[in-house]
């Protein structure tokens, strides 16, 4: 399965929807497309105008043009994500995207999809970050029974 | 043009600016007025201990990281002889980081600093006259320490609406011309040639010249001048010097027949500065609309607004279309000429106070320059709003021929 991950460039978590399986819905595939992208030049992300233009499908021209060019950046991500882990309150070194207006209206844009979601708290402690681990695990593992059930 | 001088590094703090699309043309506007842009390096803890550290709580990552940076150059980690910081527009998060950031910076080091929001539509040409201004003050700091005129020198202001021409001799104006800017050259050549013949003096004589305003590229070229400079840093200078205000905390505001200034001085030296071009009706073109409207000279507005009342006038828009309407729906209804000018001054000057005033902190003595200055209702207007007393100073319409004189005159032995 697609599954969503939040923060969207955390290695950690697109690790662990590899391990099991999954496809990880990360932003670095999005900027890595971009930075890819011949003949453009619009260093360092090249991202150019136009992409502000683009997320007017998810917020108005009164939203900021830093939180629509990032929303142009997320726009595949949503569409294709058929789950989602979202962790809570993350330190800024397990991954960000720098603009809290943004992670609001990704989040919850993936939760208006009523896709099959887990919501989890960064974990404070060595044992807080054991139960964090196995809980997504077990999200991990019922989207591929489900996808078995599905395919069965 | 003042790209020839040395390197200066600028430190970007900005947030959303690459998400935008526009780094590249800020890239392009610090290219060419031959800066390096650089971005303070910083520890994922500096990042994480800012907010104690700096008092302010914010949710979003980019500001963290632009109030860390800010703090490294405080600290003395990096060098940097300017700084650019920059946020989304309309993000109210980003433009309280925006406002303490740059105080911050000013409070803590003699750094110049510029804020500016961008949206996507921010070109390198928006930028380029921001940058010019913060490149000077950071790479001309001893021409800008001149108090006095000396020697035998000129100064062109080659403005959107008007020409303005001086010729000064040892710290006092002997020739002055003005007028329309029509062909950008010949409205710089006649404006020079009436300072000329008033001054008693001829063009050969004249020991530097200065340029500035939106032709000063093109007419100083043609007058091959020594001095070719952006608005902020001459209209600073020319503004404490006319004022007799060189030390110390001075604003200066100037509204332009195409964009206002409203910039913060201090020992003549432009700090904080904001430049609005968005809207004309902001703009000195909505006060000529109005007098014409009136059936009046644009120089006796300023004198029927000073009889009138704003308050009797009901103005629904700022805009030089809709709130002309209403000026004539005003009149239609029974409103007085003297009242309809007034309401067009205190518009004008509401807009300079919530587009422009709220980004740099107003100190006394407040100075009012430019063309409309004159219009004497409009400082009326802009005093009633800032609660303060506005200054004029004498020859407040020549304030940038003035300051590209007096600068100008740092180059005479060379």
């Amino acid at each position: 399965m697609k599954v969503f991950i939040y923060p969207t460039n955390s290695l950690i978590l697109s690790d662990l929807v590899e391990r099991f399986g999954h496809e990880p819905l990360a932003i670095m595939q999005e900027i890595g497309k971009k930075v890819r992208t011949p003949g453009l030049d619009s260093p360092p992300i090249n991202i150019t105008p136009e992409d502000p233009k683009f997320g007017l499908k998810y917020a108005a021209v009164e939203v900021p043009s830093g939180v629509r060019g990032r929303m142009s950046l997320f726009d595949s991500l949503i569409a294709d994500a058929e789950a989602a882990i979202v962790v809570r309150d993350p330190v800024i070194s397990f991954g960000c995207m720098g603009c809290a207006r943004t992670n609001e209206l990704v989040n919850f844009l993936v939760r208006a999809k009523k896709i099959p979601m887990l919501e989890v708290d960064y974990p404070e402690s060595e044992e807080e970050a054991k139960e964090f681990v196995y809980k997504i695990s077990g999200f991990l593992k019922s989207l591929g029974s489900r996808a078995g059930e599905e395919e069965a | 043009m003042n790209s020839t001088g040395n390197l200066v590094r600028i430190a970007q703090l900005s947030c959303g600016a690459e998400y935008s699309g526009i780094q590249a043309e800020i890239d392009s506007a610090v290219k060419q007025v031959n800066a390096v842009m650089v971005y303070p390096e910083v520890d994922i803890e500096d990042i994480e201990n800012i907010e104690e550290e700096f008092g302010l709580k914010v949710a979003s990552a980019d500001l963290k990281l632009m109030m860390a940076r800010a703090k490294s150059i405080v600290t003395g980690k990096v060098k940097v002889d300017a700084v650019f910081v920059a946020t989304c527009f309309r993000c109210a998060e980003a433009a309280i980081v925006r406002s303490e950031v740059r105080r911050y910076l000013n409070e803590k080091t003699g750094i110049p600093v510029i804020s500016y929001s961008f949206t996507e539509r921010t070109t390198a040409g928006t930028l380029l006259t921001r940058m010019e201004a913060l490149t000077t003050t950071a790479r001309r700091k001893s021409l800008l320490a001149r108090e006095e005129q000396t020697g035998l020198t000129a100064g062109i202001d080659s403005g959107s609406t008007t020409t303005k021409s001086v010729v000064m001799k040892d710290n006092r104006i002997i020739g002055k011309g003005w007028v329309p800017t029509i062909k950008v050259l010949e409205s710089a050549e006649e404006a020079f040639n009436n300072a000329l013949e008033e001054a008693g003096v001829k063009r050969e004589d004249i020991q530097a010249i200065g340029t500035t305003g939106y032709g000063r590229f093109l007419v100083g070229e043609h007058f091959n001048a020594d001095l070719i400079q952006e608005e902020i840093t001459v209209n600073s200078k020319g503004a404490v010097y006319l004022a007799g205000k060189q030390k110390g905390s001075a604003t200066v505001l100037d509204i332009g027949g195409m964009d206002n200034k409203a910039i913060s001085v201090q020992d003549g030296i432009p700090g904080m500065f904001t430049m609005g071009g968005i809207c004309a009706g902001a703009s000195g073109r909505f006060l000529e609309m109005t007098a014409k409207r009136l059936g009046v000279k644009i120089d006796e507005l300023g004198k029927l607004a000073l009889k009138g009342n704003y308050q009797n006038v009901q103005m629904n828009s700022y805009c030089i279309v809709f709130g002309i309407q209403s000026l004539v729906n005003s009149l239609a209804a029974g409103s007085t000429p003297e009242d309809v000018a007034a309401a067009a001054c205190h518009s004008v000057a509401e807009q300079l106070f919530e587009q422009q005033l709220q980004e740099i902190d107003v100190k006394e003595p407040v100075l009012m320059v430019g063309g409309t200055s004159l219009i004497e209702g409009l400082p009326k207007a802009v005093s009633e709003l800032l609660k303060v007393k506005v200054i004029v100073p004498d020859n407040a319409q020549y304030i940038g021929a003035v300051g590209s004189a007096l600068l100008a005159s740092g180059f005479i032995l060379k």
